[in-house]
């Protein structure tokens, strides 16, 4: 629906004299001529108005006019969208309105669409009520999300074709055409995000092996789990320290309690320290978090009364040196350097600092165990360490040296997964390659 | 009820964010911002146990005049000089004038640049080491860490330039940087978040519990 709107050269407002005093003849005379007068002014204006509204073609966005702005030529105004649709945007917490429309006729290259401006009006009676723009599309757009809607409310939207004639960064002129109004529309919260199906597939599925894996495991089944040849050098690398006499240093890495890494860092710093008490063998455990310290102290004190060594534990085994990463990498640096441990563990999320705690471990002369699943991390510890436990081997660590049947079935369970995912990409890249189905699709997950 | 009453916490939390991933209604699209923010003031509380727990070792150190005693000294002095200024500063202590701006860009920069930079050493004499050629293992990475840096530099160009597009060390580089590298890195990350859930499914239904400090 096209429109023309008054603008600011054609809005004067004239205020009409007072007519005052008494109605004597001249006076009545002088009014004659004045009504005279003021109809016939207004019938000029009123046709001058009516000429210039007929010369034009309605939509000229006055709105947006500046005072240098000329009204458009004729053939500049864009035919509108043909259809417009409001409706609540599917999968998110409410607040969304995701409005589409059909492209003007007059949207292609060198048409007369530069954009769309998108119109919002909140229902009032069940009628728009005041429009504003909610949102800005480049020519060849169909689709906009109003992110800014509340729940309760009704709205209506509507799409304006844009054409314009930008000089000098300023515009000269701009020609619009209105949609029909779409609506009235309500933005709600969903309860399920249908994206994420393929992820809770993937999840059952994976629970549901871990699910039997760990019942088979439970019910006495041998499972067979191969050898991490990393884990299997921990009591070697803890029997070292012994024969040595020096200490074992465990660093759980510069994450703190909310990283899966460090969670899991801790749960073989368990096993280890189990081992290191039952060797009499002193590990020191410096960490970069207070809630990692808190949590290992905790973890390594119960570690030492389960081997029936409560005494030998000590509150300053595990100790806080700093939350910034190079102060930490530093002050390890220098008690390697100084206490030449026999032992080093690095188990949990590491960054920059990763080579240079190995580095001087290696220089130390320390027999080096690391884990982590940081990728960009694993070619340093490869390089530096005795023996590195690659992403998954960090998960599954403690299931491996705890050897318990519960633990180590869902390690099966794991595995069994990992079978299936293989299975998909060589599904994927048969079907991929054959052009039967875009078998991506089914793996790409909704953010 | 010491072990039960945390599994309990960790079984409820835990399985509430797996079932948030999948709904995006309120409260569920709030949680994690919640646990984020009371994750950040109970961090907040625990850096004074840690603030606590560092003093307290150093101070032991320097009075019972224990084995490198000193750094320990330095340790005390720095944390002390530093509080001292930062609060004397007032809420404004991280101004440009400010005593303790001053000694955060003349002593803490340098030394946290400093041990970054010793990462370039590290490299070089860990490279040195790895790109041995011990076995088949070895040989391989040692001739694809080769040709990577040859192709990464002008020299390289120089080298294969007389070669067709496509087929020079450039082309090659980016070759093993994408395909053989990308397919490794895309294996581990697979492996990783099998991992990750098959252990945070161990800690939701209570089988680990090494983290509270054992069974």
């Amino acid at each position: 629906m096209a429109s023309r709107e008054p603008t600011s050269d054609d809005a004067r407002v004239r205020k009409a004299p007072v007519i005052s005093g008494s109605r004597t003849a001249l006076d009545r005379s002088r009014l004659g001529l004045s009504v005279a007068l003021y109809v016939t002014v207004f019938l000029f204006l009123t046709r001058a108005s009516l000429s210039v509204a007929q010369a034009q073609p309605p939509g000229v966005d006055t709105a947006s006019l500046s005072p240098t702005d000329s009204i458009a030529p004729p053939d500049a105004y864009p035919r509108p969208v043909p259809s417009v649709t409001a409706a609540d945007a599917p999968n998110d917490n409410g607040g969304s309105v995701d409005v589409t429309w059909e492209k003007s006729p007059d949207d292609a290259d060198g048409g007369k669409v530069r954009r769309y401006k998108i119109m919002r009006a909140e229902a009032v009676g069940g009628r728009p009520g005041e429009w504003t723009e909610v949102g800005d599309a480049t020519a060849g757009a169909t689709r906009l999300t109003d992110g800014n809607t509340q729940d309760d409310r009704d709205y209506f939207y509507k799409v304006v074709a844009v054409n314009s004639l930008i000089e000098n960064g300023a515009a000269r002129w701009r020609a619009v055409a209105e949609s029909m109004v779409a609506g009235p529309v309500r933005s709600k919260a969903q309860w399920f995000d249908l994206r994420r199906v393929n992820a809770l597939v993937g999840v059952t599925l994976l629970c549901s092996l871990l699910g039997y894996f760990i019942t088979r495991a439970r019910s006495g089944k041998a499972l067979f789990i191969r050898k991490i040849a990393g884990l299997e050098a921990v009591d070697e690398a803890v029997g070292r320290a012994t024969e040595m006499g020096r200490k074992i240093y465990y660093i759980p890495g510069i994450s703190d309690m909310d990283n899966m890494q460090t969670i899991a860092g801790l749960t073989i710093l368990g096993r280890v320290a189990e081992v290191a008490a039952t060797h009499d063998t002193w590990l020191e455990v410096p960490v970069c978090r207070s809630m990692v310290m808190v949590t290992a102290k905790e973890v390594v004190k119960e570690a030492y009364s389960k081997v029936g060594r409560p005494d030998a534990f000590h509150e300053d085994q595990v100790h806080y040196l700093t939350d910034d990463q190079f102060g930490y990498a530093a002050a390890i640096d220098g008690m390697v350097m100084r206490e030449k441990p026999a032992t080093m563990f690095y188990m949990g999320e590491f960054f920059a600092e990763s080579l240079i705690l190995s580095e001087t471990g290696n220089a130390a002369g320390a027999i080096q165990i690391a884990g982590t699943a940081a990728p960009a991390q694993l070619p340093f510890f490869i390089a530096a360490c005795d023996y590195t436990l690659i992403g998954e081997e960090l998960f599954a660590a403690s299931a491996y040296l705890s050897k318990e049947p519960k633990l180590l079935g869902s390690l099966k369970g794991q595995d069994m997964g990992k079978a299936l995912v293989l299975v998909a990409i060589l599904a994927g890249i048969i079907l991929e390659s054959l052009g039967v189905v875009d078998f991506s699709t089914f793996f790409s997950i909704g953010e | 009820m010491r072990r039960a009453v945390p599994l309990v916490i960790t079984t409820i939390v835990g399985a509430t964010f797996v079932i948030r991933y999948f709904i995006p209604h309120y409260p569920f699209n709030r949680l994690n911002d919640w646990f984020s923010d009371w994750f950040a003031i109970v961090a907040a509380c625990a850096i004074v146990l840690g603030a606590l727990n560092l003093m307290r070792i150093s101070i032991q150190k320097v009075v019972r005049g224990k084995p490198a005693w000193g750094y320990s000294l330095v340790t005390i002095v720095a944390f002390l000089l530093i509080t001292i200024v930062g609060l004397a500063a007032g809420r404004e202590y991280r101004g440009p004038d400010t005593a303790f701006s001053w000694l955060y860009n003349n002593t803490y920069s340098p030394l946290s640049s400093s041990m970054f930079a010793i990462l370039a050493f590290f490299v070089a004499s860990a490279s040195y080491r790895a790109f041995r050629a011990r076995n088949l293992e070895a040989t391989l990475l040692l001739l694809a860490a080769f040709f990577v840096m040859l192709g990464r530099v002008p020299v390289g160009y120089v080298l294969s330039s007389f070669m067709p597009d496509g087929y020079r060390l450039t082309d090659l580089a980016v070759w093993i940087m994408n395909v053989p590298n990308t397919a490794g890195q895309r294996a581990i990350m697979i492996g990783i978040a099998l991992g990750i859930v098959s252990t945070s499914v161990r800690v939701i239904v209570g089988i680990e519990r090494t983290y509270l400090g054992g069974d």
